[in-house]
């Protein structure tokens, strides 16, 4: 499974972390909702670096699609909410 | 629907986009090949804001570090003439100037940061384009069509995920760089005002020294000429 981390690039991970994975996924969709940003962050970099320590970086030359994509681990609340609206962060 | 969902239809929106775009996938080929050289280039106008950005911080603080001298001798000046009170002024001047300058040191070393995450993606991203033009030419050699469909879907789906990827970084980038800017703008502003003392000109400390200097100068001067006089 490829997962590419905003900002930072993809990485091949064994499909066996997807069900630790979707479970922070579905809290960090909790602490946004009740606008916890202390947790949200926690969260998500808990995520960012079970990504990364069980993950492979793909090589820059590579093309390829993700699986998952995530968002930066800086990412604010307020980016956060942007994404969930469907206001979208990205410039056309 | 989870935040890594959302996230890559926000990034995936982009890709589709640009396969609808055209009829001939060799003609998405070429369009998205176009549009990463032009991110490309994005990229190192990014850059070099972030630098200009950076050195104007430095030169704020440069600013400030020569003020503390001249602020260093003022209270020596004044300690010397026995006035502790504007010795005081000072010297708190002198702090408020010391505190602006940890403040810049840590945005410089913030925009130095965000100026390594651009090279890093500077470089990533021509690494890219150059897998991309390859790929790309393989697949208009060839070229039938149902295989290359699927080809170019491939290709331009994961190319543009990154250009998503990129044209966010460059937002971001440029967004804090922005903030960075309006905070110089106030610290150009309250050194205008005197806030954190002008270099150049003289201010009130300065008119008081110069007093300090003055008086002491004539008192001196009465002295020895009484002395002269003999009274």
């Amino acid at each position: 499974m490829i997962i590419r981390i905003m900002n930072e690039g993809q990485y091949e991970v064994s499909a066996d972390l997807l069900d630790d994975l979707n479970k922070l996924d579905n809290e960090i969709v909790g602490l946004l909702e009740s606008g916890d940003e202390t947790g949200f962050r926690e969260v998500l970099k808990e995520f960012i670096s079970m990504v990364r320590t069980n993950g492979k970086p793909l090589d820059p030359d590579v093309i390829m699609e993700s699986d998952l994509i995530v968002p930066p681990e800086d990412l604010t609340l307020s980016e956060a909410v942007r994404v969930f609206s469907g206001e979208g962060l990205i410039p056309d | 629907m989870g935040l890594f969902k959302r996230m890559e239809l926000v990034v995936k929106s982009k890709a589709n986009k640009l396969l609808d775009r055209y009829e001939d996938p060799r003609e998405t080929l070429d369009y998205s090949y176009q549009k990463q050289l032009e991110l490309l280039q994005q990229v190192k106008r990014s850059i070099a804001t972030v630098i200009t950005a950076k050195k104007r911080l430095e030169l704020q603080r440069a600013k400030l570090q020569q003020n503390i001298q001249k602020l260093d001798a003022q209270a020596r000046e004044a300690v010397n003439g026995g006035r502790d009170d504007l010795a005081r002024l000072v010297l708190e001047r002198k702090r408020s100037n010391e505190i602006e300058i940890e403040n810049l040191t840590a945005q410089i070393s913030e925009q130095e940061m965000e100026q390594q995450k651009l090279v890093e993606t500077e470089k990533k991203l021509s690494a890219k384009i150059e897998a991309f033009r390859t790929k790309k030419e393989t697949i208009k050699a060839q070229y039938t069509a149902a295989e290359a469909q699927v080809k170019v879907k491939e290709a331009v789906t994961g190319i543009s995920e990154e250009m998503a990827d990129v044209g966010f970084a460059i937002e971001r980038a440029e967004e804090k760089t922005e903030n960075m800017r309006a905070k110089s703008d106030a610290l150009d502003e309250m050194v205008e005002l005197g806030a954190l003392d002008e270099i150049g000109g003289e201010d009130e400390v300065e008119r008081e020294l110069r007093k300090m200097k003055t008086t002491t100068g004539v008192d001196d001067e009465l002295a020895r000429l009484k002395a002269e006089m003999g009274q």
